[in-house]
């Protein structure tokens, strides 16, 4: 990637006249059969091909709605919900859950690589959707370590166990297995809170590279990253989304004092 | 009464330094013992068990291959009973295996609370029981059942597939918590990342998690397959005892190296041939069950150096 071309990209772009991708509407999420709730009446609107940071403090809910989005609540006993859940306008609780995470793919926080060759990594996705040629596998192989700027270094060492690399490039890996089954939509709950420095910039580029094509959706830790690469930020603070909007208008002129607080950091 | 720091010092520092030293001769003998122990018994099992090739001039070839075990008439052949022992063995380990890893998966990844709380205490109940029980029970049921099911061809029951069944019986024990704890060791980071693909349940469990927990479930296997190799009564007590030519088929009884070597050892005479011949079994029992400890450490260090 250019330098050019990153600095271009992390100018942030309109939300506003955007197509909406994930549509949260009056949404409510318990822990414990009800004992918790660690949502309350969400509402939200995820733009299409664009990046979307969540912030907020530890505990805000902010991986719980990440996760809504590609059901990965199912596997959590006791999780009930109530509100809408939309993607690309259907209901996502109505959804084949599987079909939906093959469209909504997610990176998670730390770089979880297969204990299999690069190559098989990246396949797993694609190969259990039906077979492929060697052809096949080698240009989506290609692509997707292009996209996450991995190619390069491991272009002539596909068959290297995914469990030899570095945390960074683990990452990127894994960023690359998501891509191969050509999503729409990249979930990433703090993807670079594992990472060095370095890998942490590479990723916050590949983010916002992504998020030509993609729509992005990342949960951090960080504010300055949210600022680096998304375009919408929201702010949640104990199951309540305090306040979204454009990253420019939420971290220079917050509306809420909630937000100023945090942003100010008067908590964490 | 005050003391100086010095004296104070010296009187901790006393003892202190005499239990390091204490320690350290304690459990240094502990493993000088448990290492002479080791050593002596290879030791004595290969004297005694090669002086069959070099001194009373069998050759060991001929002791491998040779088809008839009968030592009245000086007849050493030892294939039948290592074709006895290791087809209960590998029988044994083909019947346990499905079941084990069935359950396994079961317990591990659909219904964790139920295999945790009852399942698992259920099966280690099996491991309990002496070995005595299980020939028994097998020379009422299992023999039973071979007459029944096979008529006249299965003569009296007993026979090499009724050893292996009971063997099957003992081992799944062991095969299944083993197999259990190969699966529970599974990160979950990984069942996580297959779902997130899009993945199913059984697509996860098969591409994902039995691979990973592969080496382990190897391990597992062979544990299994140490038991039912070394395993004696049980057996005797159901294969019919036949050791002087090969078993034709699973129907047949025969005899394991296991069961020749102890129903052989009221007729023989210490020092004589026969005495001699029952410790070269014996040798091959050893020599069999380091060679399973050999192949589960390397598995284990190559998973290992996988997992780097
Ligand atoms: N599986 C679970 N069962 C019960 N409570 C949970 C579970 N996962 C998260 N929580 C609770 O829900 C709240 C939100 O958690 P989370 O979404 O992980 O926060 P964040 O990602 O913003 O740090 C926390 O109070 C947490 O303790
Ligand atoms: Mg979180």
């Amino acid at each position: 990637m250019s330098q050019d071309r990153v600095f271009e990209q992390s100018e942030h772009r309109s939300v506003q006249g955007v197509e909406t991708e994930i549509e949260v509407k009056d949404f409510d999420l318990w822990y414990d059969n009800g004992g918790f709730q660690a949502l309350k009446h969400i509402n939200l609107d995820i733009p299409k091909s664009r990046c979307t940071a969540f912030i907020g403090p530890s505990g805000c809910g902010k991986t719980t709605l990440l996760r809504t989005f590609n059901r990965m609540c199912d596997f959590t006993e006791g999780v009930k919900t109530e509100g809408t859940l939309k993607f690309e306008g259907q209901q996502i609780f109505e959804m084949d859950a599987n079909a939906l995470r093959v469209r909504v793919g997610m990176v998670f926080q730390h770089p979880n690589p297969f204990p299999m060759s690069i190559r098989d990594n990246i396949l797993y996705g694609p190969a259990r959707m039906g077979k492929l040629s060697k052809e096949e596998g080698d240009e989506i192989c290609e692509r997707t370590l292009t996209e996450a700027a991995l190619w390069d270094e491991v272009k002539d060492n596909l068959a290297k166990s995914g469990l030899a690399l570095s945390g960074g490039q683990a990452q990127r890996l894994c960023i690359a297995r998501a891509l191969a089954t050509e999503p729409e939509v990249l979930l990433m709950d703090e993807p670079t809170s594992a990472l060095d420095p370095i890998s942490t910039s590479i990723v916050e580029q590949l983010m916002v590279e992504l998020a030509q094509e993609h729509t992005v959706v990342v949960v951090t830790h960080n504010m300055q990253q949210a600022t680096r690469v998304a375009d919408k930020t929201a702010f949640f603070y104990r199951g309540n989304l305090i306040e979204s909007g454009p990253t420019v208008e939420v971290f220079s002129n917050p509306k809420e004092q909630r937000t100023q607080e945090y942003l100010s950091g008067r908590f964490s | 009464m005050a003391k100086t720091k010095e004296e104070y010092k010296d009187k901790k520092m006393m003892p202190k330094g005499q239990l390091e030293s204490v320690g350290l001769g304690l459990t240094g003998a502990c493993v000088a013992v448990v290492a002479i122990v080791v050593v002596a018994l290879i030791f004595m099992v290969a004297q005694q068990g090669l002086t069959t090739f070099f001194a009373d001039g069998i050759g060991f070839g001929s002791f491998i291959t040779g088809q008839n075990w009968i030592p009245s008439d000086g007849r050493f052949g030892a294939l039948p009973l290592i074709v006895g022992s290791f087809s209960v063995t590998l029988l044994s380990t083909l019947f346990t295996l499905p079941i084990a890893l069935g359950s396994a998966i079961f317990v591990v990844e659909i219904q964790p609370g139920f295999g945790r709380k009852i399942f698992q205490p259920l099966v280690e109940l099996l491991v309990g029981i002496p070995s005595v029980v299980y020939g028994l029970i097998g020379l009422t049921v299992v023999n039973a059942a071979m007459r029944s099911i096979f008529g006249a061809a299965a003569g009296t029951g007993a026979g090499i597939l009724s050893g292996a069944i009971v063997l099957a019986v003992m081992i799944l024990p062991t095969v299944t918590t083993l197999s259990i704890d190969a699966l529970a060791a599974v990160p979950n980071a990984y069942r996580e990342g297959s779902y997130a693909l899009g993945c199913t349940r059984w697509q996860t469990v098969w591409h994902v998690v039995l691979k990973s927990a592969m080496p382990s479930l190897m391990t597992a296997v062979i544990m299994g397959m140490t038991r039912a190799f070394g395993e004696t009564l049980a057996v005797q007590m159901v294969i019919g005892g036949v050791e002087k030519s090969m078993p034709a088929g699973l129907l047949d009884p025969a005899a394991t190296l296991t069961t020749a070597l102890t129903s052989g050892l009221s007729n023989a005479t210490t020092g004589s041939v026969e005495y001699h011949a029952l410790w070269s079994l014996g040798l091959i029992l050893l020599a069999m069950s380091l060679f399973f400890i050999l192949i589960i450490h390397l598995i284990g260090s190559k998973g290992a150096a996988k997992h780097d």
